[in-house]
């Protein structure tokens, strides 16, 4: 159980901190984090196993299922996506450490002269 | 003991979270911030299992391996275009636990305090207006559904049937407070009914282009949800990775929204919106050359010229120069147009956001299917840094892997411009036959830097 001041406590700062992190990023890297926090939202997924875990009677047991279920393809979809766009970012990055001379990167970027 | 294992796997698990998503910050570190975040779920619901006085263990090891094997195999086969759909299906499914979460809360027996009740029924309201919203987000990604679903006095009828949600939220509500009496289980299947139809109306008269907006905002939304229901469940993890997600989601919004020079309530009440984006590989090979300042003397005797940006342009973030270009045409009398092909690099209408970023109109992009027939009559197509949505191969070879993809007809117009940064052998892309073709010039260079050199070429003129 968590106090209602504290709770509101957590909130605040956990609002803080997402929007510090999150305004850093720069606009070239959105989309994979999108994809990134969605990913972490998916930590759902360990309430939803609480829920069908103290589940006693059917309809309980079936919804908390369906939240598990849920929950869990958001986690793993989330994280196989963004691993999945940001591999690219760094094969991209590997060709600028190669020689060419981009300030960013992108999936399937141009080589640079020598690459 | 046990519980102390769970809380401390809980810290352990916010804190990679949040090192994961900074590690976005930069290219370079967000493959590893994402593989950390990766280690603290999987260190999160490992120690889950050790909560006490739970049951239903096989239940919940099927639903963890049903859920997440289907997730891991359509993951692994979605095409990066169909991305963003993707991330509104796995989004989705987050809001649709944690209204899940609150369905079973309300169902147990057992009073919970106010506060638990009345933030639970709001996480469950976000939650499912976001998993029914970003269902159908997919739907139109995915192309099920083709409409925009528009008809008057819309957001009139869809604002009563949010009020009506919410009311019947009060309701259940107070009867889990004993405040009023009634069927329980009943108040509480018309409001969840009524939130998910809400989020299904809420979302169909948004067009493609405005999807990603909406796609962010049901991520914050369900950032929110999960938050929400962290708090009913006592669990500091979800409160934590929620908000930030949350938190993360709303900028995000903002930022998409202010970018396309629209609000939020643009977006989502005005009802239109068209698709956008492209993407870009590289080929080498025995290709005619011109100078920018030939290529600047070519436009300025144009009439027509057709822009297309692809992935290129974003990347060398070439886009204001490419509108200062645009704009200096217009005065020398040559008409101006973007086309923009549909398929994005990384999620539609990524040219759309960075073309509006750098202040050209919308009347001036125009999709493949609006722009295609104008390229026999323009004079110059100029390319910049688009490559397999411009490449001939998807027409006519059936053996390339694009065959069959629609593309942009550039080299149907009197010269093909394509601007472009390296000569050297290019990273494994297919082959572009654009490239070679007769009417095709190849400027080289960093597309800002040729777009700069194009620019001062037509002003001379």
């Amino acid at each position: 159980m968590i106090d209602g001041y504290v709770a509101i406590f957590i909130f605040l700062l956990a609002a803080f901190t997402g929007y510090e992190v999150i305004s850093r990023v720069p606009v070239i890297l959105h989309t994979p984090l999108m994809s990134g926090s969605n990913f972490v939202h998916g930590i759902v997924v360990v309430g939803a196993m609480v829920a069908l875990g103290v589940a006693e009677t059917t309809p309980e047991r079936i919804i908390g299922f369906v939240a598990v279920l849920l929950g869990a393809a958001n986690a793993v979809g989330g994280y196989v996506v963004t691993e999945r766009m940001l591999e690219m970012f760094k094969s991209s990055d590997d060709r600028r450490a190669a020689g060419g001379s981009g300030e960013k990167t992108g999936e399937r970027q141009k080589a640079g002269p020598d690459a | 003991m046990r519980n102390d294992v769970i809380q401390l796997s809980y810290i352990a698990a916010t804190v990679l979270f949040i090192l994961g998503l900074r590690g976005m910050s930069s290219p370079r570190a967000a493959r590893r911030g994402i593989v950390w975040a990766g280690v603290g779920m999987v260190i999160a619901t490992a120690a889950t299992f050790l909560t006490p006085g739970m049951g239903n263990y096989l239940l919940m090891v099927i639903a963890i391996g049903l859920g997440g094997g289907i997730a891991l195999a359509a993951g692994r086969r979605v095409k990066m275009t169909d991305m963003p759909q993707m991330v509104a299906v796995y989004n989705g499914m987050g809001g649709g636990a944690a209204a899940g979460i609150a369905a079973a809360e309300f169902l147990r027996i057992g009073q919970m305090p106010t506060s638990f009740a009345v933030l639970g029924i709001a996480g469950a309201l976000i939650g499912a207006v976001a998993f029914s919203g970003s269902m159908v987000a997919f739907s139109k990604l995915q192309g099920f559904i083709k409409k925009s679903f528009l008809f008057p006095g819309q957001n009139i009828f869809n604002a009563a049937v949010l009020v009506a949600t919410v009311a019947f939220g009060a309701i259940t509500v107070l009867q889990h407070l004993d405040v009023v009496g009634g069927p329980e289980h009943l108040m509480l299947t018309i409001f969840f009914t009524l939130a998910l139809i809400y989020g299904v109306l809420m979302t169909l008269p948004i067009g493609g282009a405005d999807m990603p907006v909406v796609i962010s905002l049901f991520n914050a939304l369900t950032g929110l949800a999960v938050a929400l229901e962290g708090y009913v469940l006592g669990n500091a993890a979800l409160i934590i990775a929620g908000t930030v997600v949350g938190a993360a989601g709303t900028l995000l919004t903002q930022l998409m929204a202010k970018a396309m020079n629209r609000s939020l309530a643009n977006v989502l009440f005005a009802g239109f919106g068209a698709h956008g984006g492209a993407e870009l590989a590289a080929v080498e090979g025995s290709m005619k050359e011109m100078s920018a300042d030939d290529a600047a003397a070519t436009m300025a005797y144009a009439q027509k010229v057709i822009i297309v940006p692809g992935y290129g342009m974003a990347v060398a973030q070439a886009q204001h120069k490419i509108w200062e270009l645009a704009k200096t045409l217009d005065e020398k009398g040559v008409e101006v147009k973007f086309a923009i092909h549909p398929v994005a690099g990384r999620m539609p209408g990524h040219m759309n956001v960075l073309l509006a970023e750098a202040g050209v109109p919308y009347d001036l992009i125009h999709d493949l299917d609006e722009i295609n027939a104008e390229f026999p009559q323009a004079d110059v197509a100029l390319v910049i840094g688009a490559n397999d949505v411009v490449n001939p191969a998807a027409r006519e070879d059936k053996g390339s892997p694009i065959y069959g993809m629609p593309i942009l007809d550039v080299d149907k117009a009197g010269t093909a411009l394509v601007i472009k940064r390296g000569r050297g052998a290019g990273f494994a892309g297919i082959e572009n036959r654009l490239f070679y073709a007769d009417a095709t010039r190849m400027v080289f260079g960093d597309a800002q830097d040729v777009a700069n050199r194009l620019v001062q070429g037509v002003k001379k003129m």
